[in-house]
């Protein structure tokens, strides 16, 4: 397993590199600089400004300069923060998406699997039709909608909770952005628990439980949860990723100073470093958390530990 | 290890996880704010970039350091000019030599005092190509200034000089009767040399970053908030009412008024397009719109066909726009029409408007349809023509109606091309692609050469590429200038001949509107749009709502 997980991050590397490459060249591809304005500076401050963030060097030169820093954990100092390194905005925002997305994916874990269940379980039956109208509601409409709507209630209307960030402490603040990212994957982890169940449930193993005598409530807990629970959770890896570096609109909406927002303005200001650090740490999360999930699989199923 | 026991504690988890999670807690600083104490929330549309008073750009930017800085000189709350560090300035006869002298009493956040070499250091690093600074041009008619920027000079050569610490002296190679309002503005603000030294690059962060002003920099919590405390060795803290100002980073419009409803914002920097109607109804009282220095308009490429050496033909496709139906119907937010390039209400300066302004629509209609003729088209044969603007709500919708107008009026067919903002900005500047592009300018000091200047034929920011010598030698001899009437007259006489050439359209002039709770006392609507913190004070009237 050490081996296997080693050889997976040696691995890892040239994927990384080709992306920092990648990356590199299509943020200087985009049309105008992180310091134009419609206020358009005059030829020798602009050649002050590009000086001072080798923006003057050739491209392959930036390049190289660029890399030399990112191997010895340097991104560089942020364009459009100009006072801050692209490492200290990291480090400071993605503990914040972090705890929003983990609680967001618990969430949506919880009361998707639940749900998944009991739908499973009553296929095709009043109740099973009401959860997959509730998943497919989920799914449709977009967090845009479901976020301001939840605002204008509970903060606006009701005045329980804070309508942003800054405007509570604490978990209160916490609640409507959650909501507002659990609500689409709760869908989607309902749906995908239960198919996959109905499935399970179907396989011969069940069959001899219950012909064993055991209980539906023992049988979905000790016999088909587990294989059941395998489509889930590939699901699970990349959603946790998406989840992580930040849902853009929440964190725009709820003005969470989160990773999601970094990027977007990092990207409207060609903040080359900026951007260019938040896809190398994206690239890198989903690289780990693959990872991750594919060491999960072999914990729960026996027959992907053997090969 | 079983997926069911995954399951079992995740509830449990979900409530634990905002305490125990680590790396992830509050701020501290924001706890640590005294409670109790009037606390000001405003809303900020977009981050600043940076607070190093020199370094920073934006309007944003130079909004919050009003609050932790002071210049030279300040704007009372209706926008007028007073004496800010500098208690009292004279001004020589040639007007070439300004001599300011500083409080005596004025105090960095640590207690040092602000000296004129303080001011001295802040002018210089300004003007450093080092610094990077992206308002060095504003200070170009300081002696030496030009060639310093261009790298030719020293920073020490600056044409700024301390004569004792309370004395401070400015040369200027050319009358600038702007300048006072210029010293108003962060990119003068002075710096701690100590600071620097201690810092670095960093010096401008919160915790590290000194200042001037009435309050000091606590905390800044990128893409949210940033916190202002008030600065107790500030020379006029006794003035100053609130404690705390908490400048809240919100760039989405509506986002900003559901916060604003719910009592977390006292003021909004901006209100939402949507719904205006129902907005102006339900807060008449906390509604302010007021003029401001801004003007969006419409460019001609003046370099490629068919604008270029086409006076007459821009001059139709701008008399064909029914601007009063644009700010009614488009806009709505209570703009002004713009029939001039300078923005109406500037000081020392009579509005000037281009000719056709007393027509109705409908004698503009008739001129621009035979301007139109004359130039060779037709509805038979129509002008056809690119107008590129950047992506967004407001600006398509305005396009979509100037666009139906030209084709009702003329006949002209317009292609309307979108484009995110900074790839617009690229093609203005590269003049390769564009016909007509939208873009806008706002004023950086309360003086028409703040419009003006940017159409003379050097200056980066003349997007159409407009060249005109008899322009250039009248802003020449406005520059010359001492008497502020006749100076007045060359600046004048130069928009005529702006307009008469319709190097752009003006479309409408920009107002600020802000939404403000009756409890906030002492704001006053001014054309700058500036609103220190210092300057207001909360009322009786409790905020409805959280801190």
């Amino acid at each position: 397993m050490l081996r296997y997980t080693l050889r997976r991050l040696l691995g890892a590397i040239p994927t990384l590199f080709l992306v920092v490459v990648l990356a590199f060249l299509l943020v200087h591809a985009a049309p105008g600089g992180p310091f134009d304005d419609e206020r358009a500076l005059p030829d020798e401050i602009e050649a002050n400004i590009a000086a001072a963030y080798h923006l003057d060097e050739p491209l392959p030169m930036q390049f190289v300069r660029y890399l030399k820093g990112v191997v010895q954990g340097d991104f560089g100092p942020s364009y459009s923060y100009r006072d801050y390194t692209v490492g200290e905005l990291i480090g400071r925002s993605f503990p914040i998406s972090l705890r929003l997305g983990i609680l967001a994916m618990l969430l949506a874990t919880a009361v998707g699997v639940s749900l998944g269940i009991v739908a499973a379980l009553r296929k095709n039956s009043p109740v099973d039709t009401l959860v997959m109208g509730f998943a497919m509601t989920g799914i449709s409409i977009p967090v845009f909608v479901i976020a301001p709507v939840l605002v204008l209630l509970f903060a606006v209307k009701l005045q329980w909770l804070p309508a942003s960030w800054t405007g509570g402490e604490g978990g209160s603040r916490l609640l409507l952005p959650v909501l507002s990212l659990a609500l689409p994957q709760v869908a989607y982890v309902a749906r995908l628990t239960r198919a996959s169940m109905i499935e399970v449930l179907a396989s011969d193993f069940i069959r001899t439980a219950r012909a064993q005598g055991l209980g539906t409530a023992a049988i979905v807990r000790y016999h088909a949860l587990k294989p059941a629970m395998l489509p889930v959770l590939s699901y699970m890896g990349p959603a946790v990723a998406a989840v992580l570096t930040g849902s853009v609109v929440v964190e725009e909406i709820f003005g969470i100073p989160g990773l999601g927002q970094l990027f977007v303005r990092g990207s409207l200001n060609r903040d080359y470093t900026l951007v260019l650090g938040i896809v190398i740490f994206y690239a890198a999360l989903i690289v780990m958390l693959n990872l991750a999930v594919d060491l999960l699989y072999a914990a729960i199923d026996p027959r992907i530990r053997r090969r | 290890m079983k997926p069911i026991r995954l399951l079992l504690p995740i509830l449990v988890l979900f409530a634990a996880a905002p305490i125990t999670l680590p790396g992830c807690g509050d701020r501290g600083s924001r706890e640590e704010s005294p409670s109790g104490v009037p606390v000001l929330n405003r809303g900020l549309s977009t981050e600043p970039e940076s607070l190093d008073p020199q370094k920073s750009r934006s309007v944003q930017a130079a909004d919050v350091l009003r609050d932790i800085g002071e210049g030279l000189v300040s704007y009372d709350a209706a926008g007028e000019l007073v004496p800010g560090t500098a208690e009292s300035w004279e001004i020589s006869n040639s007007g070439l030599t300004y001599t300011f002298r500083i409080r005596p009493d004025a105090r960095w956040s640590n207690g040092d005092p602000v000296t004129a070499d303080d001011f001295v250091y802040g002018l210089r690093r300004l003007v450093d190509p080092a610094t990077a600074a992206f308002y060095a041009a504003e200070l170009g008619n300081v002696v030496n200034a030009a060639d310093i920027i261009a790298g030719r000079r020293s920073p020490d050569e600056l044409g700024v000089a301390a004569s004792d610490d309370h004395t401070l002296v400015i040369s200027l190679v050319r009358p600038t009767p702007y300048l006072l309002s210029l010293l108003t503005h962060p990119s003068t603000f002075p710096v701690h040399r100590g600071s620097i030294r201690q810092h670095g690059d960093a010096f401008a962060r919160a915790g590290n970053l000194l200042s001037n002003g009435a309050y000091v920099l606590v905390d800044w919590e990128q893409g949210a908030v940033i916190e202002l405390h008030r600065n107790e060795h500030y020379w006029n803290d006794a003035e100053t009412s609130i404690d705390v100002v908490r400048h809240h980073v919100v760039t989405q419009e509506m986002a900003e008024f559901n916060r604003y409803r719910a009592g977390e914002l006292h003021i909004t920097s901006t209100v939402p397009p949507d719904n205006f109607e129902q907005i102006r109804a339900d807060f008449a009282e906390e509604l302010h719109i007021h003029p401001t220095l801004g003007v969006y308009y419409y460019g001609f490429n003046l370099t490629r066909p068919p604008f270029a050496d086409n006076p007459e033909l821009r001059q139709a496709l701008s008399m064909a726009i029914d601007r009063e139906v644009l700010v009614e119907a488009i806009t709505g937010r209570g703009e002004a029409p713009a029939y001039s390039w300078v923005t109406p209400g500037v000081d020392n300066y009579d509005p000037v408007r281009l000719p056709y302004t007393e027509l109705s629509q409908q004698e503009r209609n008739a001129i621009a349809q035979s301007l139109y003729r004359k130039a060779g088209y037709s509805r038979e044969s129509p002008l056809r023509f690119e107008l590129r603007y950047n992506t967004s709500d407001t600006q398509q919708r305005i396009a979509l109606a100037v666009q139906a107008m030209w084709r009702k009026v003329l006949g002209a067919e317009a292609q309307l091309v979108n484009v995110e903002f900074r790839v617009l900005l690229d093609q203005m500047r590269e003049r390769e692609v564009t016909q007509v592009f939208r873009s806008s300018w706002f004023g950086d000091y309360n003086d028409a050469n703040t419009f003006l200047a940017i159409m003379q034929s050097d200056s980066a920011a003349n997007m159409p590429g407009y060249s005109n010598p008899e322009y250039d030698e009248l802003m020449q001899s406005a520059g010359q200038q001492l008497d502020l009437d006749r100076r007045r007259l060359y600046l004048e006489e130069a928009e005529r001949v702006l307009l008469a050439d319709h190097v752009v359209i003006p479309l409408y002039f920009y107002v600020s509107k802000h939404l403000v709770k009756a409890e906030v006392k002492g704001w006053q609507d001014n054309i700058l749009n500036y609103h220190y913190s210092q300057r207001l004070s909360l009322g009786a009237a409790e905020p409805d709502g959280r801190p």
